[in-house]
């Protein structure tokens, strides 16, 4: 008698598991909700694990006024079908009270600025423990992150003296005003990811199938226009046939020229893709660790 | 651009291996998983890109295929490895995750780290300098960590103008030290890194190897009975009340198996109340399954209401594990300050219980050169491993490690810095 669980039961399992262990070692644990692919898994991973209870997490939803309108729609459609608690923070805002500052120069983004408004949300809430959907095959300095990641009261990372964490035993304790950063799916490849949702039917926002819609390429990335990108001089805008492989803010998140309208078109495309995911995200290439640097700061 | 058209059928059904990586410093341990990556083409343009300009502001002669891994900003100016990182690749046999583990000393704890979780271990062995210190270790730790199957490979073959007399000597020297270790599948392979020999693509330069390549040995090693599917053992990790009125009487038991198989209508006894009851269902996720193992994430609801919650176990009936206060373990110790204290507390996490321990002895300091017990040296200090005996504040449920890695494993806590001290293994 054979008792084999194929690898995605067994990733599902793994992170089943690891949702349970932040439910029962803490006390107010949420998920950040990006509106990204990875998040939305995790949501419907945490029904999984506590059906037929609610989830018991709030989203919490770092704003930075720069995402897709289809974005910030799907995100209000999820938090009421899952009847979840929705907590929005606001970079707008951080950068107005002046703990956030707006970058200035033609790349400007707000991806830095949305640091300090997740530390404010988490001081607020008082949450100890954030699930987020980060993978470690994404980025080179997230493939040494912990399942359970240790922040001290500045939200800090520190990745040279990090926790061991051993067999499936997950260390949560910590001094008060400390919390953690949890990443259920750390195992998870994005070809894994994709492969889940179509067994799973999980719906997804319209911007990762192929369509049409507005871009400009702007130092050989197609960007959308939006409100948030517009045509600068010399600048050309078509209508291009496009998907999205990450969803973060319009200013920063490149497209693809792409025809997989449907979940098996898209399996077939990330299996012969050449390029990483994360590979056309401006955030990423400013420097050779720009991530490294950001989680260190209290980066997701 | 080649396109191969992807089974998605196939891919649903892949198993999947988790295998850790340790050598020394130098002995090319990021090279071989840059080079496995490379020719099983999982590393992406823009990856490759990225290390080919490293490389060349670095002023290295070739692409430097150590970049693929190395992550943090100090592991690239020193050209170590400092903390696992985890690499994914698959092949249309199997999906894999690497635990990639420092080789330097002062990052062994790492190093248990990757392998806890691991069903194989690559060990490199520098083909020039045979088996030394550091081998012995990671073997060991291998060994301890019950890892069921490990292959050593001896690289930069192309070093000692791939001599099958070299390639034997460091086999028998191997096998003669391992014959005091616990590994029951061990197997050897001549490579080269660097230039790929015996990694993915067979060597042209060793004919008198027979043996399969790395990549084939990873494709197709067995490890289907890598967990325990004997003891049925299900640690409750939470109880899933909906206090709805749909199911206003609902109370699951929720949790990963961590051995044997549980079905509805099985006699299971609760510990440590020793209440008995029967399965009512085995279910995930609202739908009924006919059968649970290690180690799928279930529910399971009983024919009777029991007070059970976290940290108990539910274990069938007629088939207990050790229940004792008193638990006599391999430690290895992580503490950068403190050695192992004896009378020391600690705060101890066993599956999913977690209470109180005061260390009562240590029995001894292990050479992990020559594997001798050292009864006179009790100083067990950052990367040591030795046995000690310790009490616990409540009684655990348990099993040998080498019987159950999930129900024979405990970590231990510093209580004033909260931090993981000791990785320990229950002896039989």
């Amino acid at each position: 008698m054979a008792y084999n669980i194929n690898h995605l039961n067994e990733l599902e399992s793994e992170a089943i598991y690891v949702m349970r262990e932040v439910a029962a070692q803490f006390e107010k644990p949420a998920i950040l909700f990006s509106g990204g692919k990875d998040s939305i898994l995790l949501t419907h991973l945490a029904k999984k694990a506590f059906f037929p209870a609610k989830i018991p997490f709030p989203l919490v939803h770092i704003d930075t006024g720069h995402n897709f309108d289809e974005t910030i729609e799907f995100r209000d459609y999820l938090a009421k079908k899952l009847n979840a608690k929705l907590i929005v923070g606001s970079v707008q805002e951080a950068i107005d009270e002046g703990i956030a500052t707006e970058e200035q120069g033609v790349n400007a983004s707000r991806n830095v600025a949305q640091i300090p408004a997740l530390l404010k949300a988490i001081e607020h809430h008082q949450f100890d423990a954030l699930m987020g959907g980060a993978r470690r095959d994404e980025e080179k300095a997230r493939a040494k992150e912990r399942f359970f990641s240790h922040r001290d009261e500045f939200g800090q990372w520190d990745p040279k003296n990090q926790r061991p964490e051993l067999w499936n035993i997950f260390n949560g304790r910590k001094q008060w005003g400390e919390h953690f950063r949890i990443f259920p799916i750390s195992n998870w490849t994005e070809l894994d990811v994709w492969q889940y949702i179509a067994k799973e039917n999980i719906e997804l926002p319209k911007t990762y199938y192929s369509h049409v819609r507005p871009c400009i390429i702007r130092n050989g990335t197609i960007l959308a226009v939006s409100e948030h990108v517009q045509a600068r001089e010399g600048e050309e805008v078509k209508d291009m046939q496009i998907r999205f492989r990450t969803m973060g803010d319009a200013t920063i998140t490149g497209a693809y020229e792409s025809d997989a309208d449907t979940i098996d078109k898209i399996i077939q495309e990330v299996a012969s893709a050449r390029e990483t995911e994360r590979g056309n995200r401006a955030d990423d290439k400013r420097s050779e660790t720009a991530m490294e640097d950001r989680k260190k700061e209290g980066y997701f | 651009m080649e396109q191969e058209i992807f089974n998605a059928e196939s891919y649903s059904k892949m198993e999947l291996l988790r295998f850790t990586t340790a050598g020394s410093v130098d002995d090319g341990k990021s090279t071989l998983i840059g080079r496995l990556l490379y020719d099983s083409k999982s590393i992406f343009e823009d990856q490759m890109e990225a290390v080919k300009s490293s490389s060349e502001r670095r002023g290295d002669e070739n692409i430097n295929l150590a970049l693929v891994t190395d992550g943090l900003k100090s592991e690239r100016e020193q050209g170590i490895t400092i903390d696992v990182a985890y690499r994914y690749f698959s092949t249309p046999k199997r999906k894999f995750i690497i635990a990639d583990t420092p080789g330097h000393i002062q990052y062994t704890r790492n190093m248990v780290t990757g392998a806890s979780t691991a069903n194989l271990a690559i060990i490199l062995v520098d083909a020039r300098h045979g088996v030394v210190e550091q081998s012995k270790r990671h073997s060991l730790i291998a060994s301890l960590l019950g890892i069921p199957h490990v292959v050593i490979c001896i690289n930069k073959m192309d070093l000692v103008d791939w001599s099958e007399e070299a390639y034997n000597r460091i086999k028998n020297d191997y096998k003669q030290f391992a014959s005091k270790l616990n590994v029951k599948d061990v197997n050897f392979i001549p490579i080269s890194a660097l230039l790929g020999d015996n990694v993915v693509n067979e060597s042209e330069h060793m004919d008198w190897y027979k043996g399969s390549t790395l990549m084939y040995h990873l494709e197709n090693v067995h490890i289907s009975n890598d967990h325990n599917h004997i003891d049925s053992r299900f640690p409750i990790q939470t109880v899933i009340r909906p206090h709805s009125d749909e199911y206003h009487d609902y109370r699951g038991y929720a949790g990963r198996v961590a051995g044997g198989v549980f079905k509805k209508g099985d006699a299971v006894t609760v510990l440590p109340s020793g209440f008995v009851s029967k399965i009512k269902t085995v279910e995930f996720a609202g739908k009924e399954l006919d059968e649970a193992y290690s180690p799928m994430a279930v529910t399971m609801t009983l024919e009777d209401n029991i007070d059970a919650g976290r940290g108990d176990m539910i274990v069938r009936t007629g088939n207990m594990p050790e229940i004792s206060q008193d638990i006599d373990a391999m430690v290895c110790w992580m503490d950068e300050k403190n050695p192992v204290r004896v009378n020391g507390k600690y705060a101890i996490i066993h599956t999913t219980r977690s209470c109180r321990c005061i260390v009562k002895e240590i029995v001894y300091k292990m050479d992990v050169n020559n594997l001798h017990k050292m009864e006179d040296d009790k100083d067990i200090s950052l990367n040591d491993i030795g046995r000690i005996k310790i009490r616990t504040t409540q009684p655990l449920f348990f099993d040998a490690y080498n019987r159950n890695r999930f129900t024979g494993s405990f970590i231990l806590i510093d209580e004033a810095t909260n931090v993981t001290v000791g990785a320990c293994m229950i002896r039989s």
